[in-house]
């Protein structure tokens, strides 16, 4: 089976083309940054913009360094959401237009899912696993139990890590993307020399907070002599930040084990996905965490942890090969939780 | 137009968010609260306990990645807007922000963005850094109906 993915939920265009053997055929991301660096984010009017002008080129792209054409493929998925619906919108309307011309099965992902799962087209990992999906617009721990099926155990109750990783590096002038900012300024920082606050450590459940981290961030800043960070300053202040997000991240990991181990004792995996996964030092935390914790981190490779269009080809992939399509009248979800039972957090009444 | 202000010092969260939800009590249909101040002085704070006045325990996430994040009660539609990433107020239409204006209540973070698309008639909230980490001076200016109703408001937060 060979599918065909399309992603375009947020700052990337990208088409990726995948075999049921885990052959990754071709992976192409037209990374959007340099039309959005003078913006210090993402806006949906562009990225929407953007993503129309460059969608068929990658999708060419992407078949061509595949070496396949349509009448090779089983399947066209796509991201349905998650995500700025602009986007979403103009990858769903070019994916059904391929599945309708060349007769193909159409799938819709859940952005969320295809991090995921990414980990089974790397790695083989089977189900269940333990999840830690952190990016710029989502900080979640849960358990993968099937394709489709996540028992979400925590999320942030406010700010996404990716998110605080962006707003501090925007607080120390930076730039954006906040994260490899962060982390590179980092290598040179003391960790121990601003005391950050650990938001969430210690509580008896799974779930983040990152708002004050941010705020702390800036009160940090602003009590330095002019209220301005030198470079050594802002060095410092990323090390400290990232030593205090690793402390949070191995605290609410250890929690989400014992839950995992106690659902699922033949349960032997922490998958980390998402954009953040890709930060080097967390990655180190998460492993030492992971392994205090009975269970060995699957870490899928950087270029597969921000956004891309082979864990959505997987994903699709992985529900069609259970017999899963979706009709050419589907609608595009800019909300789409991977747990719909989820019960809502409510007020954690969380002190930064 | 009128224009009625008054400014409070509050010590906590807590306090930040008993003050939304006074005035979340005191909110109609069309409102437009306008959410001012630097990252981390608390609009989402206020944004969230002014829901949560409506819905309880909603989870009320950060709209920055979203921009928008809609919320519906009984009464009517919150729209919860971060403008932040926006760079000309246009944009903001390809958000429904006027939809939002029209039929339901917009809590909006840097409002600035807005220019001049933003209502004249409505309740400015401006947070800033008080002397100590946890204090924030609140300083709430209401332009026309919202003048009289924070003239009502303001035994309210004493």
């Amino acid at each position: 089976m060979i599918v065909f993915g399309i992603e375009t939920s947020c700052d990337e265009t990208a088409a990726a083309v995948v075999a049921d053997d885990r052959r990754l055929l071709a992976n192409v991301v037209l990374s959007q940054l340099d039309d959005h660096r003078p913006y210090g984010g993402v806006v949906p009017e562009i990225a929407a913009r953007s993503h129309l002008e460059a969608v068929d080129a990658v999708a060419a792209e992407a078949l061509r360094r595949a070496g396949v054409g349509f009448a090779d493929l089983d399947g066209i998925a796509v991201t349905g959401g998650p995500g700025l619906i602009g986007g979403v919108l103009v990858g769903v309307m070019t994916a059904k237009a391929f599945a309708l011309v060349h007769g193909l099965p159409f799938v819709a992902v859940n952005h969320l899912e295809g991090h995921a799962l990414t980990a089974r087209l790397t790695d083989d990992v089977a189900f269940p696993y333990l999840l830690l999906l952190v990016s710029g617009g989502h900080c979640q721990l849960l358990i993968a139990e099937g394709v489709g099926r996540f028992t979400r155990l925590g999320t942030t109750i406010d700010d996404a890590l990716g998110e605080a990783f962006d707003k501090s590096a925007k607080i120390l002038g930076l730039g954006f993307p906040g994260g490899p900012a962060v982390e590179q300024a980092a290598l040179q920082g003391d960790p121990q020399h601003f005391a950050l606050p650990r938001p969430m450590k210690g509580r008896d459940d799974c779930h983040f907070s990152f708002s004050g981290l941010k705020t702390a961030v800036r009160q940090a800043v602003e009590r330095l002599p002019g209220g301005r960070a030198t470079p050594q300053d802002a060095a410092d202040l990323c090390a400290s930040f990232q030593a205090a997000a690793g402390d949070v991240l191995a605290d609410r990991v250890a929690r989400a084990a014992a839950l995992f181990r106690a659902a699922h004792p033949e349960g032997s995996t922490l998958v980390v996905a998402g954009g953040v996964a890709a930060n080097r030092y967390l990655r180190t935390r998460l492993d030492a965490a992971a392994a205090e914790n009975g269970l060995k981190l699957v870490a899928p490779p950087i270029a597969l942890c921000t956004d891309n269009g082979a864990m959505i080809a997987w994903a699709g992939l992985e529900h069609l090969r259970l017999g899963r399509r979706d009709s050419l009248d589907f609608r595009p979800r800019p909300r789409w939780p991977l747990d719909p039972d989820a019960p809502p957090v409510g007020y954690a009444g969380a002190k930064a | 137009m009128q224009e009625f202000s008054l400014a409070r010092l509050v010590e906590d969260e807590a306090a930040t968010a008993a003050l939304a939800a006074a005035i979340a009590r005191a909110a109609r249909r069309r409102d437009v609260i306008a959410l001012e101040g630097t990252l981390g002085a608390g609009k989402t704070v206020f944004a969230r306990a002014f829901v949560r006045a409506f819905l309880g325990g909603e989870e009320v996430p950060s709209p920055t990645f979203t921009l928008v994040q809609a919320y519906d009660t009984p009464a009517f539609t919150i729209y919860h807007f971060d403008l932040y990433r926006l760079e000309d107020p246009e944009e903001a239409y390809e958000l429904g922000i006027e939809d939002a204006f029209a039929d339901g209540v917009s809590l909006i973070e840097w409002p600035d963005r807005l220019g001049s698309l933003l209502p004249a008639e409505r309740l400015d909230v401006a947070l800033s850094q008080g002397a100590a980490a946890e204090w924030r001076r609140i300083v709430l200016t209401g332009r026309g109906d919202w003048s009289s109703r924070l003239e009502e408001l303001e035994y309210a937060f004493d």
